[in-house]
């Protein structure tokens, strides 16, 4: 008990120097904060004006828990970029040389990330509003729903902390996260439904945690039209989006949590 | 024992370093200085053998070890976007001095090494020396009996070297054991009690600076004659008192003559070229450099990629490489051992 409060306490410390950075280095934050700004707008009124209302919703409605779940999990990316730059400057090994709790900077790394995450969902649900997101649920499926965002990110924090402190260069970890998220979002439910995918692509979206997650939040936030909620999806994944994405959540966190932790004990840079 | 694949990084460390004394590991880039620096800083784990550090097992409680040692890394470890005094205070809560403690400390150390008035602003503003100074209060937050200090001058303009040796004496003068690596003789010569120089992964040589380099002799008198006529009876002078073959630069009209005994044979080697009547340009006393060392104890430069230091005259004193060991076993702090 002692130990987890002794981790938990240094990684405060730890998160608090990581919120510093972002009063320090606003641009950082505003970049993050803005990027879904545009998406929205960019989305909603060019892709809009193609893509006909699914499931008998407008696509505006329809759109934006897809870019709340592709916007938190680019969050999620920060840990593993800072984590490249710590190995990169030898701040990784000043870390561990410290007596603090071991796995300190990956809890405080991966907390900051929340906190993130929350101000970033808090500026697109404003955005959202405005362009004509609602949410038509009760308050504690609406809850459920950011609290399923944020665990998603956070899982995937753990597995971009473990990237980071592999790639050792904030430059390639910008590289690989960005060849590696952008096809992953992008081949599910996100941005168009996935019904008239080519069949690979079909089955690929289908069994995608991401599709599952943005579907849950749909869901959760009643943006799904009548004609959805009518038709019921093929695979096990989309019939159960809350349920799936909770797996993946599970199985994400079981994998990294220990291989991100055993890759910082034996960190060093350079 | 360090192995990267194929790559034996550390072969043969065996260091003992008495409580409250310096000891420094001399080596080029490449030579195990900062794979010995991380094994005894609980960062590596060596494939074989073991060390203590402070009387805790590296291996077996690297935790406890964690709590006695401070470290400053090659490169100044600062997180630029943090103020100097934040630096300081998470160093100070990550090392469990509590709050109250952590601020007095930071606010103690930023007077101590010449940045309260930067203190307060980010350290991406800090000069390359300024940094070097936080990196190094960092290590001295929860004053460790034990430091390790992995090159601290490299990079530092002349001036912030000769800074960082002055507060590094103060330092050791407080009592504090100390590993220090660097690749300058004159640095480990100026902190240090004790040498260990450091080539592929194995101690080659142990001694005093003095000791180090009497055991090279790359000592030797340099002459700059005014004349041509004046060279071959310089070359005399010289011979009598040299203890190798003088070596003549005709073109420059420059002499070299290895010598033992320092300047008392300076002294001696003015007053016979004075009663030969050669008149003299320029005349000094050349100790031996790091080079000189490395060269004596491996038979090639330090850097592999240094040329011409084979052609230089008089630096080849030549003989097989010297492998005199001088060890310390008394009240030992700090230990390392194959």
């Amino acid at each position: 008990m002692n130990a987890v409060l002794g981790a938990l306490a240094d990684g405060s410390v730890v998160a608090k120097r990581n919120l510093i950075h972002i009063k320090r280095v606003p641009d950082l934050l505003i970049g993050t904060l803005i990027s879904p700004i545009m998406f929205i707008l960019l989305f909603a009124y060019v892709f809009g004006s193609a893509i006909p209302a699914p499931d008998g919703v407008n696509y505006r409605e329809w759109l934006v828990p897809g870019i709340f779940a592709q916007t938190v999990i680019f969050g999620g990316t920060i840990t593993g970029m800072g984590l490249a730059t710590d190995m990169q400057k030898g701040i990784i090994d000043r870390f561990r040389s410290l007596p603090m709790a071991q796995p300190a900077v990956l809890i405080g790394r991966t907390s900051s990330d929340v906190v993130t995450n929350i101000l970033t969902i808090a500026i697109m649900a404003a955005t959202g509003l405005a362009v004509g997101w609602r949410i038509r649920t009760s308050i504690p499926e609406a809850v459920l729903g950011f609290a399923l965002l944020l665990l998603f990110a956070y899982a995937v924090s753990w597995a971009m902390a473990y990237i980071g402190l592999l790639v050792r260069t904030p430059e390639a970890f910008q590289s690989l996260t960005f060849l590696t998220v952008f096809p992953v979002t992008f081949i599910a439910n996100t941005f168009v439904p996935i019904d008239n995918f080519p069949t690979v692509l079909k089955v690929v979206a289908d069994w995608n945690p991401v599709s599952s997650l943005v579907l849950a939040t749909r869901e959760l936030f009643g943006n799904v039209g009548p004609a959805g909620l009518v038709r019921a999806p093929e695979a096990w994944s989309l019939q159960h989006p809350v349920a799936y994405t909770l797996i993946w959540v599970a199985l994400i966190l079981l994998v990294f949590v220990p291989v991100a932790s055993r890759q910082y004990k034996r960190a060093t840079s350079r | 024992m360090k192995r990267y694949g194929k790559v034996t990084a550390l072969a043969g460390v065996d260091l003992v370093v008495p409580q409250g004394t310096v000891l420094s590991l001399l080596g080029p880039n490449g030579a195990g200085k900062t794979t010995t620096v991380r094994i005894l800083t609980t960062l590596l784990e060596p494939d074989e053998g073991s060390a203590t550090v402070a009387g805790v097992d590296v291996l077996r409680e690297p935790r406890q070890v964690r709590r006695r040692i401070g470290l400053s890394g090659q490169y100044a470890a600062v997180d630029e976007h943090l103020t100097g005094f934040e630096n300081l205070d998470m160093v100070g809560r990550l090392y469990h001095l509590g709050r109250r403690r952590s601020r007095e400390r930071a606010r103690e150390l930023l007077e101590l090494f010449r940045l309260t008035e930067a203190g307060d602003r980010p350290a991406k503003t800090y000069s390359g020396g300024m940094r070097r100074r936080l990196d190094l209060a960092g290590a001295l937050v929860a004053e460790p009996p034990v430091l390790f200090l992995d090159e601290p001058t490299t990079g530092l303009d002349p001036r912030s070297r000769m800074d960082m040796w002055d507060l590094l004496s103060q330092m050791v003068r407080g009592g504090t054991t100390l590993l220090l690596t660097t690749q300058y003789l004159e640095e480990a010569e100026r902190l240090a009690d004790d040498i260990a120089v450091i080539d592929h992964g194995r101690v080659i040589a142990r001694g005093t600076a003095d000791q180090l380099k009497d055991q090279v002799g790359g000592e030797r008198i340099e002459v700059v004659v005014t004349e041509d006529a004046g060279v071959e009876a310089a070359r005399a002078a010289l011979q009598a008192i040299a203890v190798g073959e003088v070596v003549v630069e005709r073109h420059s009209r420059r002499l070299v003559a290895p010598v033992s005994g320092g300047a008392a044979c300076l002294v001696e080697a003015l007053r016979r070229l004075d009663s030969a009547g050669v008149g003299i340009l320029d005349a000094g006393l050349r100790r031996p450099t790091m080079d000189d060392v490395f060269l004596s104890l491996t038979g090639r430069p330090a850097e592999e990629d240094v040329e011409g230091g084979q052609g230089s005259p008089g630096a080849v004193p030549g003989g097989p490489p010297a492998q005199r060991r001088i060890d310390l076993d008394q009240d030992a702090s700090t230990g390392m051992r194959r």
